[in-house]
This record gives structure tokens, C-alpha cells and sequence, in this order.
């Protein structure tokens, strides 16, 4: 199981590289979403997928699932949730003002110029 | 009052939060946000007091024990930094209330103000690898807020660039955490470095070291990854800039040094020599850029670059007087920084544009801008007494002590450069004939001069007190060398 | 534009709403012992407020809850920081929470716990900032 899943995070790892280096602002912002989520799933794979009872107290179980990984992804994944629509708004805005989303036509500074 | 260590973290939020419910009354804004401030700076000195007398302070949040709950870790350092974070954001706030228009303070500037501060205060203080992770996002978020802030079509495009960059460094941040978590089996900062001395099995250890580095190098700006910076940081308006300048990229400094002291000590041929060579790398990059631009701001911020080589080569070297000097350049470096970026806005104010070909003579008119000026210049470029000198003192003897020549001569080199390119503004700003001025903002430069001129006051008494602020370093120091130190106030053992 | 047929969605929504707001509050309550809790059970209520949104539009939700999330979030997170830092007063640590059992008149025994403070806070924020960032982004449309 550990096996497919990290075969998974290197696909979501690759796709996401491929959709940020494009040039359209919209697949660049699905590319970092899916960077996370290969992220996330590296968090949970790598701290084992064991089996046993959902961490959570009652009696007669003795085997637990370790509830850190979870507790952590839940974290980064709220995290990311709120930069992603952050970045979404903020790709928004960019387009109205500028007209464009490639990221070819929004390059240097003023001092660049 | 076991809770000391968080009230620098608990201030800021609580003022953060009280301040979201009326964010368009401005004076209500600025007065809290000073009073939270000062707050915070008191709290500070406090806990310095505290941790000079009786060690280390731990908190574990929740009455959960370490290593299993999160501890937040004060020791001398990371008050220190707290403490220096509190004065550049007072200066910045004071600063702000005069520079910025009405309009842009009703736009939850002083809230992002106040989270970046949670987030910075944060991440110098937590004692848990995750946690710091999730102060990271606190002042990122922040930062992005700032960076956007006022909307103007510049700023959108670079942030669209910051943000970007951050997005995928904070990413990497979890996939390092992640494989860190699969070693060792524990996020708590202290037991991590237990868990690595009795792995003994360098190799993975090396790949997680140079993951870290590459997340924190992001954040810090070291050579290869600090291409984001200059655009990013040349958008926003100096207060802002400011704040970026001085904080943020010494948060990733204060990582790496961390990370590499506490975690990553035990195979230093391979990761620190890696850190070293960037370190150098980074500073010949950054007096390449501080040559080059005719633009002030740009001259300084090429010159955060080059303060960043030069303290993490400190760290790199790994002796103690090395780690002493990195550790008195970098509060040296956030108070001098503040105070240059604040310098030379009011010469932008002034002048209406921040090209080196529209200034000059304003020493006329302005001879204590232009004096607090020439002694920040001095300072930055580390001429003794000033603060500069000692930190740089430092580093370049360790760098001695542990055989190498080409790295302190490297960083004896970038003085002169750096002094150079900060005499370069000092000449074409303040001296030659004076000029016809535009700047909208000309007849505030007397009350923007008072928060850059007391920061000044503050790092002369730095550099011509150094000898009282030694102790301190020393006792910043000493867990860097020895993390039985650490371990140990965090494990009780 | 072309009117559209909403008539099944705006029915269906009116009964539908309310139940997943029910069970939402269900979940909250049943957070401390089982899953659940205030992340879940606000990310859940504001679920049921994006589908009134989506079967009527922002106007109508406005005169039929008339908040501002933004006050909202920020009530939530001086209630969730008030809790944790309530501890402060007792010279624990940040964050350490209380509890105790209680026999309550219906419930029975019943064990009350100060976390639940602390999740009515981040069951507030959740809701202020999901409705914020949906009606930011609905809004410039």
C-alpha cells in the first residue's frame, strides 16, 4: 500500500511541476494545489499507513492508528485551503487590472525597464 | 507566571483580533497597535531577564508533556530575536502612521501588522518542528496581505510571484517535515535531535538536511533561490518593505541556524560545507546587485542578501566565535536594515522616486537626515565601533579558526563593497547641487526622521556596548554549540 | 441572460438546509468523545449556506441571515483565544482545559469541558471565513 501511494505523490509531484511552469496563471494555481496535496499524502505515507482502531478513546482496544499524521494534514490542508482561495481572488484581480493572465506578459519591475 | 515565553506570541493576537472588529477607525487602530507593541517589547525584556537568571524557559501548551504535546522553547536567542522583532515593528508602526494614507491604513494594515508579528514571534519561539510550520503560514499570510495591499498593478504581478514561490516552499516544508516525521517518529524539536544522535544512519539524515535547506533557503534567500527577492520586495511601500526586509528573510536565517545546529550537527563535512559555499556564493551575488543598481531601494535590498550570506557563513563555520558573530550580526543586521529602509524613504519622500538621478544637495535642507544617514552606512558596513564591526569581527575569526581563507576574505571584500554602494547613495543623495523637489510627501521628513533616528540610537548603543551585550550573545550561544543544553531544558531529563 | 428553471433545487434546498444544519450541530456536540467537533461541524453548516446560496443568490441570504462574517470570524477567534487564554488566569499553561461531570436534568450524566468554548470559536471562524471567501470571490462576478 505504502508502494502505491508514493508512486501517487510522485505523479501529483510531477503533474504539479508540469501545471506551475506553464505560462496560464489559472493551471499554475491547480499545480500548487496539486503540489499540496502530493505533499499531504507524503505526510501520511510516510508516517505508515498502519491499520487498527480510529485513534479515538474507547475500551477494549489496544491497537491505535497513530492520530499525529492525521492531525498534521488536517493542519496543512486548512492552510492551504485558505492560500488557495486567497491566490485565486488574488489571480482574479491581477487579471483585471493587468488583462492578462500569462505569466509571459507580467514580467520585470518599473527599474527593469 | 509559567506563561512568559507566550505573551509575545498572545499579545499581537489578542490585539490582532480586538482590532478586526472596527478595522476602518484608524486612531483606534494606531493606538492599540502601539500599545500592543510596546506590550510586547515588555514582555520581552521580561522573559530575557527571566532566561538570563534561571535558563532556558519552557511552556508545554495544554499541560501536555514533551514530547508529545507542542512546548514553546524560549532561550537566549530566540528572546533576543523577539525582543528585536518587537522594536523594528514599533519603529515600522510609528513610521507608518505619518507615511502611509488614510486609505490603505483602513485596509487591515495594522491587523496583518500585528498577525506578522504572532507569526514571527511564533516561529523564534516554538519548540516544535510542525508548529513552526504553522507560524511560517501566520506571518506568510500576513506578508501576503501586506505585499498586495494597495492594489497598484506593480504589486499585483510581483506578488502574484511571491506568493507563488511561498506556495511552493511551504509545500516542500510539509514533504521535509514528512520525511523527518518517517525517520524519527517525532516532531518535538528536542527529541528530534535525540532521535537523529542515536539513528546514526548519516545518509538519509544528509538528504533531510539539505530538504530543510532548501525550504528555509527559499525563506532566507540564499543564492540559487533568491531570485524572487529583489522584484518581490521592490512593490510594496517601504514600511512594508521595511518589515520584510528586517523579519522575514531572518526567520529563514533563524531556521537554518536551528536546524542546523540542533538537528544536523553530526555530519557537518557534507551539509555544512554545502552551507557554506552558498553562504559565500550568496554574498558575491549580493555585491554584484548592490553594484549594479542606481535605484536606493534596490542598493538595499541587495544588501539584505549579502547580510544574509554573511551570517549564515557564521553558522556554516560551526566554532563558537562564528556562531557568536552570526548571531550579533543578525540582530545587528535587523535593526540597521529598519533603519536604512526607513532612511531612505523620507529620501524618496522627498525626491517623488526612488532613482538615484533625481536626488542630490539635500543635505541643505535636510543635514540630520542626511548625518543619521552616513553613520547607518558606516554601521551597515561594519566600520568599528559601530554595530556592524563586532558581528563581523566574529564570523571572520571563526572563519579563521576553522582554516579557511578564502571565505573571511570573501566576507572582508563584500564590507567594501557594501560600503561603497551605501556611500554611493550617501554621495548622490545628500551631497552635489540640490534639486528641484516633487515629493508629496517633502514637509513630513522631520517626523518620519524620529523612529529611523532612534533605531539608530539603538544599534550605536549595540555596537559601542558590546561589551555589556556579550553575556547575552554568549548565553544565545551556547545551546547552538552544545543542544545537550537544549534537549535537556525541553526533556527534563 | 436567460431565466433558468431552479424550481427542484430551491425546493429541495429549503428542506435539505436545514437538516444538514441539524446534523452539522450534531457533529459539534458530539466532537470531544467522537468525530466531529467545530472544524467539521462549521465547515458543515457553511455548506448548508453556499447551497442557499447557489439556489437563491447572495441578496437573499443576506435578508434571510443578515451577518457579517467578517465580525464573525473575528468574534470567533477572541472567543477560541479567550478560552485558551483563560488559563493564564490560573498560572497553568496556555491552553490546558477543564472538565468535569455534571447530572443534568434530561441528559443525565453529562461531562462539560471547557474545549467546547474554545470549538464554538473555531466553529464561528470556520463559518466567517468559508462565507468570506465565497462571497468575495461570488461577489466581483
Amino acid at each position: 500500500m505504502e508502494f502505491l501511494m508514493c508512486i501517487i505523490v510522485g505523479i501529483l509531484f510531477a503533474s504539479a511541476v508540469y501545471l506551475i511552469l506553464s505560462k496560464s496563471l489559472l493551471r499554475i494555481i491547480i499545480g500548487t494545489g496539486l503540489l499540496s496535496h502530493g505533499a499531504h499524502l507524503l505526510l501520511l505515507t510516510m508516517s505508515g499507513l498502519k491499520t487498527g482502531a480510529a485513534p479515538v478513546l474507547s475500551d477494549n482496544v489496544t491497537s491505535y492508528t497513530d492520530p499525529l499524521p492525521q492531525a498534521l494534514v488536517l493542519t496543512a490542508i486548512v492552510i492551504s485551503f485558505g492560500v488557495t482561495a486567497f491566490f485565486l481572488v488574488l489571480a482574479y484581480r491581477t487579471y483585471q487590472e493587468l488583462g492578462t493572465d500569462n505569466m509571459e506578459e507580467m514580467r520585470g519591475t518599473e527599474s527593469h525597464d | 507566571m509559567i506563561n512568559l515565553p507566550l505573551l509575545p506570541i498572545l499579545i499581537p493576537l489578542l490585539a490582532g483580533v480586538i482590532l478586526m472588529f472596527f478595522p476602518k477607525r484608524i486612531k483606534a487602530q494606531r493606538t492599540i497597535s502601539i500599545i500592543s507593541t510596546v506590550a510586547t517589547i515588555a514582555a520581552s525584556a521580561v522573559l530575557i531577564a527571566e532566561i538570563r537568571q534561571n535558563g532556558i524557559q519552557t511552556l508545554n501548551l495544554g499541560s501536555w508533556p514533551a514530547p508529545f504535546g507542542i512546548p514553546l522553547v524560549s532561550d537566549m536567542l530566540s528572546a533576543l530575536l523577539v525582543l528585536t522583532t518587537g522594536i523594528v515593528t514599533l519603529a515600522v508602526i510609528w513610521y507608518s502612521i505619518y507615511y502611509l494614507e488614510d486609505e490603505y491604513e483602513r485596509y487591515f494594515y495594522y491587523i496583518a501588522v500585528q498577525f506578522l508579528m504572532v507569526g514571527l514571534n511564533g516561529a523564534f519561539t516554538t519548540g516544535d518542528i510542525f508548529n513552526m510550520f504553522v507560524f511560517f503560514e501566520v506571518f506568510l499570510i500576513s506578508s501576503y496581505l501586506l505585499i498586495v495591499l494597495g492594489g497598484k498593478k506593480a504589486q499585483l504581478r510581483e506578488s502574484v510571484k511571491y506568493v507563488l514561490i511561498n506556495v511552493i516552499s511551504s509545500a516542500l516544508f510539509v514533504a521535509a517535515v514528512a520525511f523527518l516525521y518517517g525517520v524519527v517518529g517525532t516532531l518535538n524539536m528536542a527529541d528530534v535531535s535525540v532521535k537523529i544522535a542515536e539513528l546514526n544512519d548519516p545518509g538519509i539524515i544528509t538528504v533531510i538536511a539539505i530538504f530543510f535547506l532548501l525550504v528555509f533557503g527559499l525563506k532566507g534567500a540564499i543564492f540559487p533561490l533568491y531570485f524572487w527577492l529583489p522584484g518581490s520586495y521592490h512593490a510594496p511601500p517601504i514600511p512594508v518593505l521595511a518589515l520584510f526586509g528586517a523579519l522575514l528573510t531572518k526567520v529563514g536565517v533563524y531556521a537554518i541556524m536551528r536546524t542546523y545546529t540542533l538537528f544536523f550537527y553530526h555530519d557537518t563535512g557534507y551539509t555544512h560545507m554545502i552551507l557554506g559555499v552558498l553562504a559565500l556564493l550568496t554574498i558575491v551575488i549580493g555585491s554584484i546587485g548592490a553594484l549594479a543598481y542606481k535605484d536606493v531601494k534596490m542598493i538595499i535590498i541587495y544588501n539584505i542578501i549579502i547580510a544574509v550570506g554573511v551570517i549564515l557563513y557564521g553558522v556554516a563555520v560551526m566554532t563558537p566565535d562564528g556562531l557568536e558573530g552570526a548571531v550579533f550580526y543578525l540582530l545587528h543586521d535587523m535593526i540597521i536594515k529598519t533603519a536604512l529602509f526607513l532612511l531612505i524613504g523620507i529620501m524618496m519622500a522627498i525626491a517623488g522616486s526612488s532613482h538615484l538621478k533625481s536626488m542630490g544637495g539635500m543635505i541643505k535642507e535636510y543635514p540630520w537626515i542626511g548625518w543619521t544617514y552616513f553613520v547607518a552606512a558606516l554601521s551597515l558596513a561594519g566600520i568599528p565601533p559601530l554595530s556592524g564591526f563586532i558581528g563581523k569581527l566574529l564570523i571572520v575569526r571563526g572563519g579563521f579558526d576553522a582554516g579557511e581563507m578564502i571565505g573571511p576574505l570573501i566576507i572582508l571584500g563584500s564590507s567594501l563593497i557594501v560600503l561603497y554602494s551605501a556611500m554611493k547613495i550617501f554621495t548622490n543623495g545628500f551631497w552635489g547641487t540640490p534639486k528641484e523637489y516633487t515629493g508629496a510627501k517633502a514637509h513630513l521628513a522631520s517626523r518620519l526622521w524620529i523612529p529611523a533616528a532612534v533605531l539608530m540610537v539603538i544599534a550605536i548603543a549595540y555596537g559601542v556596548g558590546a561589551e555589556a551585550v556579550r553575556p547575552f550573545i554568549t548565553q544565545a550561544v551556547e545551546p547552538l554549540i552544545n543542544p545537550a543544553i537544549y534537549i535537556e531544558a525541553v526533556l527534563k531529563e | 441572460m436567460k431565466k433558468t428553471n431552479d424550481l427542484i433545487l430551491q425546493t429541495v434546498t429549503k428542506v435539505i438546509s436545514f437538516i444538514i444544519i441539524l446534523f452539522s450541530i450534531h457533529l459539534f456536540f458530539a466532537g470531544h468523545y467522537t468525530p466531529g467537533g467545530g472544524f467539521i461541524g462549521g465547515l458543515m453548516t457553511a455548506a448548508a449556506l453556499v447551497l442557499l446560496l447557489l439556489a437563491y443568490d447572495i441578496k437573499t441570504l443576506d435578508k434571510i441571515l443578515p451577518f457579517d462574517y467578517k465580525l464573525m470570524t473575528a468574534a470567533g477567534l477572541l472567543i477560541a483565544v479567550l478560552t485558551a487564554a483563560g488559563s493564564l488566569l490560573f498560572n497553568v499553561p496556555f491552553f490546558t482545559h477543564a472538565y468535569d461531570y455534571f447530572d443534568l436534568p434530561l441528559l443525565g450524566e453529562t461531562s462539560l469541558h471547557t474545549a467546547v468554548l474554545f470549538d464554538i470559536g473555531v466553529y464561528m471562524v470556520v463559518i466567517g471565513i468559508t462565507m468570506t471567501i465565497i462571497q468575495t470571490i461570488g461577489e466581483s462576478e
